[in-house]
């Protein structure tokens, strides 16, 4: 942090050359992490003593492609409905109900699609507005109201398992048999679309990048170091290849019959979801203004922010991307039955959102955060039922996981507030 | 010249309540008046209905000679009146650059236009001779008491504003702190705005203040020139509402 001691006659020149070397972005990076802004850091150290500790354990099971891809699958939906709880959490509020609202939704979608047989775009668009809707009447209820949003969300947690039970009947499925719909979480794109996809990846984010950084270098404002930047994009680079490249491995167990390869369809739903809700989050002036109301809702009020139409916003977002979440898990079972969206589904997607590094407090997260925690406890999941754990060990496990996380948040925070720092 | 903003029999009640019985008040361009006055005096329930938070019971509330309906933020900030409040209403987790455009950020093409805020932030710190900011784009949760005040001063200048409220700037503040914070309200009034300084430090009012308007249990005293008067007179006007034998009302 660039800002000089709290003693003001001590008048600083206003732009010090930084420590622009690769010692001087490490050291910038530790004071950030000491004055306790850790972002994503422990869910990513985390994430890789997982991966080691698992692949030493089941390098067989746990390392193929097949389990790779599997891994992506399986966490979809809750990645997906932690994206979305996000932005409520970013409020400081929560959405318990988020899990009941995306299997609601997927049943409406089953209603629709199988039972009343309509085309697959106004079925879709009938799953996505029921879950606008219920984000309406919650964020109605919490916003105007004044109800606290775990009582609502509790309340429609409970309700909505009802609507889905009454919806399908009691022990009864929907199958769904749209090849759309099952192929969001079970298709994989041919393997060269995989790469171009990838490549775009990595190019689009350096170019924009790069030019953003020479245009603001131009106009002599802030800007991170060239050699942060090559950093990042190199990070990237190898991320994206080693997980494109490891995805178009053939991974069928009998390629003969049929052949199992490339990037799956799921990923391309959650990076271009990440995309998008990253940058209207950053780059909109409505992104400005959630965390604005998370950080200080009476100083947004008085800066002529509606904190009412913000915090309500939001709660629609969450739905909706509650009903994608719902769509994703009924894709994965090519079926809706009264308990999609239910069992731990939003407690996972809670706690990936924690996990990943999003306060429960406010103020505090990015999109990414939701990946992240949700790829740890993917792994988590994954990984306990390789080794055969039963069940009660992966949610002990899982539940110590979300503890810690949830430890580091807090004493972040204190150590933040100790030195000054958010 | 006629005053920049003119209150006229201002009244406000909450239920039973009257809290303001027919204040007047005036504030010149150019000029620091300072608002004075006990606890309970009324100040702060004064400078809400300037800022369109309450709105007054009665009474005609002038904005440079025409009478304006005030009725919510945004209608003072159209007229040109900002407002500092005490506890500053600012977002720890956003940075200084995004504090000082909170709710009115500049867009291009329907987004956030980060450079040219961030040009203007620097400009408006530099045109206050704020020199104790490193960095606009750390957040402000990292900042000294009277780094934030000068966030906040600036915040409100940012906006060509011909009235700035400030609301007790220099209370949580040190010595040194004070000081600096002080000699940027005498800079804003100097570049021609009015500044409304409401305190209870009677040694910062003397030290920047033109005016001084006296505040007693909801009405006022009167509005005295700083230099014709004397700690002792302002005083006692602050405890027991009338203004002593001597001073030019």
């Amino acid at each position: 942090m660039s800002i000089d001691t709290d003693d003001p006659t001590v008048a600083a020149a206003p732009d010090p050359e930084p420590d622009n070397s690769l010692g001087g972005i490490f050291r910038a990076y530790l004071a950030k992490l000491r004055g306790g802004e850790v972002g994503s850091l422990p869910a990513v150290l985390g994430l890789i003593a997982l991966v080691l500790v698992f692949s030493s354990l089941r390098p067989e099971q746990f390392t193929n492609s097949f389990n790779f891809a599997n891994l992506i699958g399986q966490s979809a939906g809750v990645t997906v409905l932690a994206m979305g709880l996000v932005f409520v959490l970013l409020l400081g509020e929560i959405d318990l109900s988020a899990g009941f609202a995306g299997g609601t939704c997927a049943g409406v979608l089953g209603v629709f699609l199988t039972r009343q047989e309509w085309p697959l775009i106004p079925a879709l668009l009938a799953a996505l507005l029921t879950g606008a809707l219920i984000g309406l009447i919650i964020g109605l209820l919490v916003a105007r109201l004044g109800i606290p949003s775990f009582v609502v969300t509790l309340a429609a947690f409970l309700g909505l398992q009802g609507v889905l039970l009454t919806m399908i009947g009691e022990g009864g499925t929907i199958p769904i048999r749209n090849d759309f719909i099952n192929g969001l979480n079970n298709a994989n794109l041919p393997v060269w679309l995989g790469w171009v996809l990838g490549i775009v990846c990595i190019v689009g984010y350096a170019a924009l990048t790069y030019i953003t950084d020479a245009r603001r270098r131009a106009k002599n404002l802030t800007v991170q170091p060239i050699l942060l930047w090559a950093l990042k994009a190199g990070l990237l680079t190898v991320v994206v290849l080693a997980v494109v490249g490891y995805l178009s491995v053939e991974r069928s167990r009998n390629p003969a019959l049929t052949s199992l390869k490339g990037v799956p369809v799921s990923l391309v739903v959650i990076v271009g979801l990440l995309i998008l809700l990253t940058f209207t989050l950053t780059r909109t002036a409505w992104g400005r203004h959630v965390y604005a109301v998370g950080g200080n809702a009476e100083a947004a009020r008085r800066a002529g922010i509606n904190v009412f139409r913000v915090r309500l916003s939001c709660f629609i977002l969450c739905s909706t991307m509650a009903a994608v979440a719902g769509i994703m898990i009924a894709s994965r079972t090519n079926s809706v039955n009264p308990n999609t969206g239910g069992e731990t589904t939003l407690l996972y997607a809670v706690g990936a959102a924690v996990i990943g590094g999003t306060s429960l407090f406010g103020g505090k997260g990015r999109v990414i955060d939701a990946v992240i925690g949700g790829t740890v406890v993917a792994v988590i999941d994954n990984g306990m039922g390789l080794l055969d754990q039963p069940q009660g060990t992966v949610w002990m496990v899982t539940g110590l996981v979300l503890l810690v996380a949830a430890s580091v948040d807090a004493l972040s925070r204190r150590r933040a507030s100790a030195t000054g720092h958010v | 010249m006629s005053p920049l903003l003119e209150l006229h029999g201002v009244e406000k009640s909450f239920g039973a309540v009257q809290v303001l019985r027919g204040v007047d008040l005036s504030v010149h361009a150019g000029r620091v008046t300072a608002l004075v006055g006990d606890n309970g005096a009324g100040k702060s329930t004064l400078v809400k209905g300037m800022a369109g938070i309450h709105l007054f019971d009665a009474g005609d509330y002038l904005f440079e000679g025409e009478p304006v309906k005030v009725t919510n933020p945004k209608d003072a900030a159209a007229l040109g009146i900002e407002v500092v409040y005490q506890d500053l209403a600012l977002c720890d987790n956003l940075d200084v650059v995004h504090n000082m455009f909170l709710g009115r950020e500049m867009k291009r093409l329907r987004l956030v236009d980060e450079d040219t805020m961030e040009q203007r932030a620097r400009e408006t710190l530099d045109g206050l001779s704020v020199r104790t900011l490193k960095s606009v784009r750390t957040p402000v949760a990292s900042l000294s008491g009277g780094q934030r005040q000068t966030v906040a001063i600036a915040r409100a200048v940012l906006w060509n504003s011909k009235l700035v409220i400030l609301d007790e700037p220099t209370a949580a503040l040190g010595v040194a702190q004070t000081e600096q914070v002080l000699r940027l309200v005498r800079r804003l009034a100097d570049r021609g705005l009015g500044v409304l300084l409401i305190s209870h430090n009677l040694n910062d009012v003397f030290e920047v203040a033109d005016d001084i308007a006296v505040l007693y249990l909801g009405g006022m005293v009167g509005q005295i020139e700083a230099a014709s008067t004397t700690r002792e007179r302002v005083v006692q006007a602050i405890t027991t509402g009338v203004v002593p034998e001597g001073g030019a009302a």
